[in-house]
């Protein structure tokens, strides 16, 4: 009997650990650097504290860290609206890229 | 060879359609789309499709590339429900068009009443007609969101067979959601916002090739007409056989886009441009 949450048969990576180190270690390196160095001018530009966006970002930089698998997933939902309701009116088009606890509040 | 199953040509140059014929794309299919401006009037809109319906597959058609579309008015647009319901009004005129595939890219922007409520117009209209459905799902923090709120809106039209709906946009937090549900799936290959190459071959490595398909969703924003065969690269780079390259970019998109009896990824010649005109 198969197993209801089985997963889909999903081809894997081809690659070997060593391998996928080899080819993608360089361009993640200049990304670690990019990460560093954003956080370092978040901080020279004093002033102020974190608002939802970077305390939501800085929650994410410590999902990279906590040794469990699916980051990109559980990055993504750390950034998401938890509702489930449609809100009453829409007051913009864009999106700021993190979910503020403290809209629709009065 | 590919197919870019989601690409606003209508915001791009001829030099596009040039750089993509050379990078194997036969086929394109365009949704209707926000200008990034609203529209004042539905006649707006009635000249948008008939850009979409005549005047951008004779443009296509000169670099080889086949191109069909599909009609809606935007979510981003759909906060004035009355001017969006004269929008839908127009749409049965143009779907005897031969480009026509279905409606699309129907769905939600910011998870509002009034976006649901068109949602659910539109998803009428397909049902009544029988027609394919392409769906856009919200950016960033809304999409997941967005994503369940859709499926469900989905669900309440049961003439609507799920393989016949693709859900767009997707990213490794909804990919297996829509999955799960019987859907089809996209993922929009985009610079900053959406599913960088990499990360779409991870989602295809962890969930698999089934139901699913990647596109450029090239559009008047930062966005990339050549994102599909970069995302082959990346494929080919990792050691993946080529018939799964050729099943999620050409074989899957031609799959569920011939379910509209009018898709076709067949060789086309270059047509010589109209002087005419």
């Amino acid at each position: 009997m198969a197993m209801p949450d089985a997963a889909p048969a999903s081809p894997g990576c081809p690659l070997s650990r060593a391998q996928v180190v080899d080819a993608y270690f360089m361009e993640h390196r200049a990304r670690l650097l990019d990460l560093a160095a954003f956080l370092d001018r978040v901080d020279r530009a004093g002033g102020g504290e974190d608002d939802f966006r970077m305390r939501a970002f800085r929650a994410g930089v410590a999902v990279l860290q906590d040794g469990r698998p699916e980051r990109a997933r559980r990055i993504l939902e750390l950034l998401s609206d938890p509702s489930t309701e449609p809100i009453a009116k829409a007051g913009m088009k864009g999106a700021t890229g993190a979910h503020d606890p403290a809209a629709g509040k009065a | 060879m590919y197919i870019d199953p989601h690409v606003h040509m209508v915001s791009r140059t001829t030099d596009d359609y040039v750089r993509m014929a050379r990078a194997g794309c036969v086929a394109i299919t365009e949704p209707a789309f926000w200008a990034g401006y609203d529209r004042s009037t539905a006649q707006g809109f009635f000249d948008y499709f008939r850009q979409l319906t005549d005047f951008e597959p004779r443009r296509a058609a000169q670099y080889g590339i086949r191109h069909h579309t599909w009609l809606c008015i935007n979510p981003k647009e759909a906060e004035d429900p009355v001017f969006a319901r004269e929008v839908i009004a127009l749409i049965p005129g143009f779907l005897e068009k031969q480009n026509v595939l279905g409606i699309g890219e129907i769905g939600l922007n910011k998870n509002s009443r009034n976006e649901l409520a068109i949602l659910e117009a539109h998803l009428q209209l397909a049902s009544d007609h029988g027609l394919l459905v392409l769906v856009h799902t919200p950016h960033l923090e809304d999409k997941l969101k967005g994503t369940r709120l859709i499926m469900d809106a989905i669900k309440r039209f049961p003439k609507l067979d799920p393989g016949r709906v693709l859900i767009d946009h997707v990213e490794e937090h909804t990919a297996k959601h829509v999955l799960d549900r019987g859907f089809w799936c996209g993922m929009t290959l985009y610079p900053d916002t959406k599913c960088t190459p990499q990360r779409a071959v991870d989602i295809i490595e962890c969930y698999g090739s089934e139901r699913i398909w990647m596109n450029s969703a090239g559009d008047w924003g930062h966005s990339d007409p050549l994102a599909v065969p970069k995302a082959q690269m990346e494929m080919r780079r990792r050691g993946h056989l080529e018939d799964l390259v050729r099943k999620v970019t050409f074989a899957n998109p031609q799959r569920f886009l011939s379910q509209s009896g009018r898709f076709s990824a067949e060789p086309l010649r270059p047509t010589a441009p109209d002087v005419t005109r």
